[in-house]
C-alpha cells in the first residue's frame, strides 16, 4: 500500500512562520544545487526550462504573498495577517499534472527602473506563462494602475504574447455595485493608456478576487487553463460526459490547490464550483483521517481470508477513490472520481439519478481512462519517460 | 421517516421484549456564563444554529438572559440559559436572581476569554462568585470551563498558556468550594437556601472539566461533545447497540451524530480502528460535516438548519470505504469500514436494517430489549452479510 491517492505530504494549515522557513530552506537548497552545477547564482536565472511560470506582481501590501500562500500552501486566510513583507523573489512550484512555477515579486522593487540592480528582463519574462498583477481594491489604486501600464508597455514590445491577468484584490466586504465600478474604472484607465500608445487588443484580463472566498481559486483556474495545451479537447471530453450521463456540471480539479483545470461547456457558475470544491475538501479530510495510516497485517489477513478468500485489491470495483453525496433537496447527487495522483473529476448530477450510479460509473471509467491518456500525450517529452513508469504503477489494475 | 417514531414503534418494542425500560424525557438546565464578549453566544450559535465562525463577528451583546430550548435527540431538551456577561447583569444574577438562576442547574459552562489582558483577576473573581452560588444551590451540577479564543495565542505557546490557566482556575475553584464548605452551617440556617442535611457537611467536590477552545477549529466540538455526552440519556444502551452493530457489519469505526448540531453522541471503534493516529478525529468529523452542511445550504438555498444531505459514500480503492447516512429521525451515522464492494453493500443494508434498534433515540421512550438480545440481532446482521456475498 505504497500508493496514496493524493500527495501524501501535502501541507495543511501550516503557520506563516513554518511556511517562511520552508521557503528559505527551499531557496537555499536550490541556490546550493545551482552552485554545484556551476551556473550563475542569479536569482532570476531560468532554472527549469519548459515549465510555465506565473509572475505575481503589484504594489507592496497588495496581497501577493497572501495569494500564493493561500492557493499553493493552504495557509488559512486569517493567518495571512502575520505574513511578513517579501524582501526577495519567492519561488513556489505547483507540482501537479503540469509543473508551474509561481514567482512572487517584492512590491517595492521596480523591475524596469531600478538604480541598484539591473534585472535580466529576458530571464524574468522570457518563459513566463502569465503575468498576474495584483491591485488592492480597498486602497488608492491609481499608482498601481500607472505602474501596471508601464509594465505592460515594456513587455508588450518584446513579449507581446504574455497574458496579463489583473487581480482586483481584497474585494470581500465591498458591495457588488462598488466592485463593478472599480473594475470598470480600472479597465478603462488601462485600455485608454494602451490605445494612446498604439497598442490595441493587448491580452489583458480582469478578475475580482479575495482570499476569503472561492474567487481567488476561480481566478487562478482561469489563468492556469490558458496554459494548458489542447484545453478544447479536454473540455469536449467533459461536455460529452455531461451529455451522456446527464450531468449538470463537471469539473476536473487539481486536488491539492482546488484549481479546476477544465470544465464542460455549460455556462460558468460560481455556486457549483464552490460546492464541488468543498466536496473535494470533504473527501481530502476523510482521506487524511481514515486513509493515511497503514493498517496491520492481521487486519488485511482477516479481510482476505474466509469467506472472501481473495486479495483486497480484487474485492474493490475501482482502484481509485470514488465518492458520492446525495443532497437532500431534490436528491441531487454529487460525484467524485480520482483520475490520477493530482486530478479528480467532480460532477453535479441531475435530480434522482443516483440509482443509475452503476451505468454512470461505467461512463466515468471510460472518460477517466481517456483523461489519463490525454495527459500522457500532452506531457512534455522529457517528463514523459519518467511518467510512463509511474503511470503504469497507477493504472496497473 | 415518520414511520420510525410515534405509534408504529410500539409493536416493535413488544417484539424486542421489555427487560429494560428507558428513562423518561429529560430537561436539563444549562447555564452558559462568562465575561461580556468572551464568545458565549457565538459558540452557541455555531453549535446549535449552524452559523459559520466568521458569521458570528457581527453579533451584538446578549442582554440579560437569553433562554432557549434546544431539542437534542428527541428525548433530551436542553434548557440553555445564555447569560449576558456585562457586570451589571452578573451582579444581578448573583444577588436578586440568585436562587432563580442557580437552582436546579444540570451543567454550568463558564467561558474564559484567554485574551482578556489585565482583566483576568476580575474575571476570576466573578467566576469564584458564580461557583459559590452554584455550590450553594445545585451541588450536583457539573462544571465545564472553556478557555476560549485559543486561536489568538501563538500555536507553540498554546499548551503552556492553557496549562497555566487550568492550574489557576483549579486553585480558585478549590478555594471557592472550601469557603462555601466552611460557611455551610450558616447557609443552611438561612431560609432561602436549599435544604442541606445540616448535621453532616457533604464533601463538596465539583465535577469539573476544562477545555481549550476556539471557534475557528474543531476544539469547540470536542468540548461540546463532552458536555452533551454526559447529558444524553440511555447512553449505555446506545453504546452496546452500536458495538453489536459494528461487530455485525465488520466495521472499523462507527460514529453517531446528532442531526442538527452534528455533535458526536456515541462512537465505537474496532481494534484496528482504535489504532487510528488521529485522536481528534471525532470532533474533526463534526467540523467537516458541519461546514459541508453549510456549503450545501448555500448551494441549495435552503435554511441553515434544514437537513442537507441524505447519503454519502466514499470508497478509497483498496484502503478503506466509508459511508454516512441519515439514520434515525434525529441522528446521522457514519461508518468507516474495510474495502470491498460486497462488504460495503451488505453493511449499508444492515445499517438500514438496524434502524429499529435505535428507534428509541427519536423520542417518546419505548421499552427496549436487553443487550443479550442485541447479540442475537448481530447474528442476523452477519447472516445478511454472508447472504449478499453469495
Amino acid at each position: 500500500m505504497d500508493r496514496f491517492p493524493f500527495r501524501p505530504g501535502f501541507v495543511r494549515n501550516i503557520s506563516p512562520a513554518v511556511l517562511n522557513l520552508q521557503r528559505v530552506y527551499e531557496q537555499n537548497r536550490q541556490r546550493i544545487t545551482k552552485k554545484d552545477v556551476g551556473s550563475v547564482p542569479d536569482v532570476a536565472a531560468p532554472q527549469t526550462k519548459g515549465t510555465p511560470r506565473l509572475l505575481l506582481m503589484g504594489q507592496r501590501r497588495s496581497g501577493k504573498s497572501s495569494i500564493s500562500s493561500v492557493v499553493f500552501h493552504k495557509l488559512p486566510p486569517s493567518e495571512t495577517l502575520y505574513l511578513e513583507s517579501t524582501a526577495r523573489i519567492q519561488k513556489d512550484s505547483l507540482n501537479s499534472f503540469m509543473d508551474v512555477q509561481i514567482w512572487d515579486f517584492p512590491g517595492q522593487i521596480d523591475v524596469f527602473e531600478n538604480p541598484n540592480i539591473t534585472f535580466d528582463i529576458d530571464a524574468i519574462f522570457g518563459e513566463i506563462g502569465a503575468l498576474i498583477w495584483v491591485i488592492d481594491a480597498q486602497d488608492d489604486y491609481l499608482e498601481s494602475v500607472a505602474q501596471l501600464n508601464n509594465t505592460i508597455l515594456h513587455i508588450q514590445r518584446s513579449y507581446p504574447h504574455i497574458n496579463v491577468e489583473v487581480f482586483i484584490h481584497k474585494v470581500d466586504g465591498l458591495s457588488d455595485d462598488y466592485k463593478l465600478d472599480i473594475q470598470r474604472d480600472i479597465t478603462i484607465r488601462i485600455q485608454d493608456e494602451l490605445s494612446d500608445e498604439g497598442i490595441e487588443n493587448a491580452p489583458v484580463n480582469f478578475h475580482l478576487t479575495s482570499i476569503y472566498n472561492h474567487s481567488i481559486f476561480e481566478a487562478f483556474s482561469k489563468v492556469i487553463q490558458k496554459l494548458i495545451p489542447r484545453l478544447g479537447q479536454l473540455e469536449a471530453m467533459l461536455t460529452n460526459l455531461c451529455r451522456t450521463c446527464r450531468f449538470e456540471k463537471a469539473y476536473l480539479f487539481d486536488v491539492n490547490t482546488k484549481i479546476y483545470i477544465a470544465t464542460d461547456s455549460t455556462p460558468e457558475d460560481m455556486a457549483s464550483y464552490e460546492i464541488c470544491s468543498d466536496f473535494v475538501d470533504v473527501v481530502i479530510d476523510f482521506t487524511e483521517v481514515y486513509g493515511s495510516w497503514p493498517r496491520t497485517q492481521s487486519w488485511r489477513a482477516r479481510l482476505e481470508g474466509e469467506p472472501w478468500s481473495q486479495p483486497v485489491e480484487d474485492q474493490v470495483a475501482c482502484e481509485l477513490a470514488e465518492a458520492g453525496m446525495v443532497l437532500s433537496d431534490a436528491q441531487r447527487p454529487i460525484m467524485l472520481r480520482e483520475v490520477d495522483r493530482f486530478l479528480a473529476l467532480v460532477a453535479i448530477m441531475k435530480e434522482g439519478s443516483y440509482e443509475k450510479m452503476p451505468q454512470i460509473n461505467l461512463n466515468v471509467d471510460v472518460v477517466v481512462k481517456g483523461l489519463t491518456e490525454f495527459f500522457d500525450i500532452t506531457k512534455p517529452k522529457e517528463v514523459k519517460a519518467a511518467a510512463v513508469v509511474e503511470g503504469r504503477k497507477g493504472q496497473g489494475s | 421517516m415518520s414511520d420510525l417514531d410515534g405509534n408504529s414503534s410500539a409493536p416493535a418494542g413488544d417484539a424486542f421484549g421489555q427487560t429494560q425500560t428507558l428513562k423518561k424525557v429529560k430537561k436539563q438546565k444549562v447555564l452558559l456564563m462568562g465575561k461580556s464578549g468572551s464568545g458565549k453566544s457565538s459558540m452557541r450559535s455555531i453549535i446549535f444554529s449552524n452559523f459559520l465562525a466568521r458569521d458570528t463577528r457581527r453579533r451584538g451583546a446578549t442582554i440579560d438572559i437569553d433562554l432557549s430550548h434546544v431539542k437534542f435527540l428527541g428525548n433530551l431538551t436542553l434548557n440553555l440559559w445564555d447569560c449576558g456577561g456585562q457586570e451589571a447583569f452578573m451582579e444581578n444574577y448573583l444577588s436578586q436572581q440568585r436562587a432563580h438562576v442557580f437552582s436546579n442547574v444540570g451543567v454550568l459552562i463558564y467561558v474564559f476569554d484567554i485574551e482578556s489582558r489585565g482583566d483576568v483577576e476580575r474575571d476570576l473573581a466573578t467566576y469564584v462568585n458564580i461557583i459559590s452560588a452554584l455550590v450553594q444551590y445545585s451541588r450536583e451540577a457539573k462544571v465545564f470551563v472553556l478557555v476560549h479564543k485559543m486561536d489568538l495565542i501563538q500555536p507553540a505557546m498554546r499548551e503552556a498558556v492553557f496549562d497555566q490557566r487550568v492550574a489557576l482556575v483549579r486553585r480558585k475553584t478549590a478555594e471557592a468550594v472550601s469557603i462555601v464548605r466552611k460557611q455551610k452551617p450558616d447557609a443552611s440556617a438561612h431560609p432561602q437556601s436549599p435544604p442541606f442535611p445540616s448535621t453532616q457537611i457533604p464533601d463538596v467536590d465539583l465535577d469539573m472539566q476544562l477545555f481549550a477552545t476556539s471557534i475557528w477549529d474543531q476544539s469547540l466540538y470536542k468540548a461540546w461533545a463532552s458536555i452533551i455526552h454526559d447529558l444524553v440519556p440511555n447512553l449505555a444502551v446506545i453504546e452496546t447497540q452500536l458495538a453489536s452493530l459494528g461487530v455485525a457489519i465488520d466495521a472499523d469505526e462507527i460514529l453517531l451524530f446528532e442531526r442538527t448540531s452534528f455533535l458526536v453522541v456515541s462512537k465505537w471503534s474496532s481494534r484496528e480502528g482504535e489504532r487510528n493516529p488521529y485522536g481528534d478525529r471525532f470532533e474533526r468529523m463534526s467540523n467537516i460535516l458541519k461546514s459541508w452542511k453549510h456549503t450545501c445550504s448555500k448551494f441549495t438555498g435552503t435554511p441553515r438548519n434544514a437537513e442537507q444531505f441524505s447519503d454519502f459514500e466514499y470508497k478509497m480503492g483498496p484502503n478503506f470505504a466509508m459511508f454516512a447516512t441519515k439514520f434515525t429521525t434525529n441522528t446521522y451515522i457514519l461508518v468507516c469500514m474495510p474495502p470491498g464492494e460486497a462488504r460495503f453493500n451488505s453493511a449499508k443494508l444492515n445499517v438500514a436494517a438496524a434502524r429499529p434498534w435505535f428507534r428509541f433515540l427519536d423520542g417518546p421512550p419505548v421499552p427496549m430489549s436487553s443487550s443479550s438480545q442485541m447479540l442475537a440481532g448481530g447474528g442476523y446482521g452477519s447472516e445478511a452479510a454472508g447472504g449478499s456475498e453469495s
